[in-house]
């Protein structure tokens, strides 16, 4: 029952990014093109995924267990540190770049999957790079 | 309000924009309250490749099956999805490697901090949110003013 639910979770995640315009880095870049051509769509997105999650979040914590487990698997850590940020920060410099995060360029396999392909594989490399220097593994 | 809009942002698809949000949402919804867990795509990404722990395997693998798939389904609804991508692949590269750090190192992209940390008031993913945001912004500002177009 779980994984038909982690399924549906993708499925309607991918149905959203498509619908959105998520999917076009162009359009990612336009909304982060501030000094630009604003394209303000991406907050919509934000937006009513917010929306919808905050009644999620309200519903979960009234929730014992969830539907499909025995136990809930969320971060618990409040810690506000260099880590958070340094890796946010570069994130947001490869986002900037690429027009691209990880929701979209794994849905864009199907569609680009050279480009898409490209960044994908990187992404890859990029966190076995870090897994191989981290010291505290997860 | 809506002309004024539209006519301040040519380009912008809000309609579009807030039914994708929706659906977004909603499977962070049936992540949440189905496995109990949070719909991240780096995070499920890692734990596919094998670089983290978390979630089953199955659970992250089909979740991230659903994503192309779930595309897929709407491409073919609506007629296919406009994209522009970066011609240089070098550059998409670049933004995947650091994409792949930043994401592990910051523990999420902008499903797990933007969309399902966001909406529950987690002030990490409060100041990720901001932080990604933040230098995305200068990155395009330096791309741009560097000549733009790649």
């Amino acid at each position: 029952m779980r994984n038909l639910m982690a399924l549906l979770s993708g499925l309607l995640f991918g149905a959203g990014l498509a619908l959105s315009g998520m999917m076009n880095p162009a359009r990612v870049r336009g909304f982060l093109d501030i000094a630009g051509d604003w394209d303000p769509t991406l907050a919509f997105v934000m937006g009513g995924a917010v929306l919808v999650m905050a009644l999620a979040w309200a519903l979960q914590r009234r929730m014992h267990r969830p539907l499909a487990c025995e136990d809930f698997a969320l971060p618990g850590t409040r810690l506000i540190d260099a880590r958070l940020i340094g890796g946010a920060a570069l994130f947001g410099l490869g986002w900037g770049l690429g027009g691209l995060c990880p929701g979209p360029a794994i849905a864009s396999l199907v569609f680009h999957p050279l480009s898409a392909g490209v960044f994908v594989v990187a992404m890859l490399a990029g966190m076995l790079a870090f897994r191989l220097v981290d010291t505290r593994r997860g | 309000m809506f002309d004024w809009f539209m006519q301040t942002f040519p380009d912008a698809q809000p309609l579009h924009g807030l039914a994708g949000g929706v659906l977004i949402g909603l499977a962070g919804a049936v992540m949440l309250l189905g496995p109990g867990r949070i719909a991240g795509i780096s995070g499920m990404t890692a734990r596919v490749a094998g670089l983290s722990g978390g979630a089953p395997w199955p659970l992250a693998a089909l979740f991230l099956a659903g994503l192309p798939a779930g595309a897929l389904a709407v491409a073919t609804l609506i007629g296919g999805i406009p994209a522009q991508f970066p011609p240089s692949l070098v550059l998409l590269a670049v933004a995947g490697l650091v994409t792949g750090v930043g994401t592990r190192l910051g523990s999420g992209c902008t499903s797990g901090h933007g969309v399902c940390g966001l909406s529950r008031l987690s002030p990490r993913s409060i100041v990720a949110t901001l932080t990604f945001i933040a230098t995305g912004m200068v990155t395009v500002a330096l791309v741009n003013a560097l000549g733009g177009g790649i």
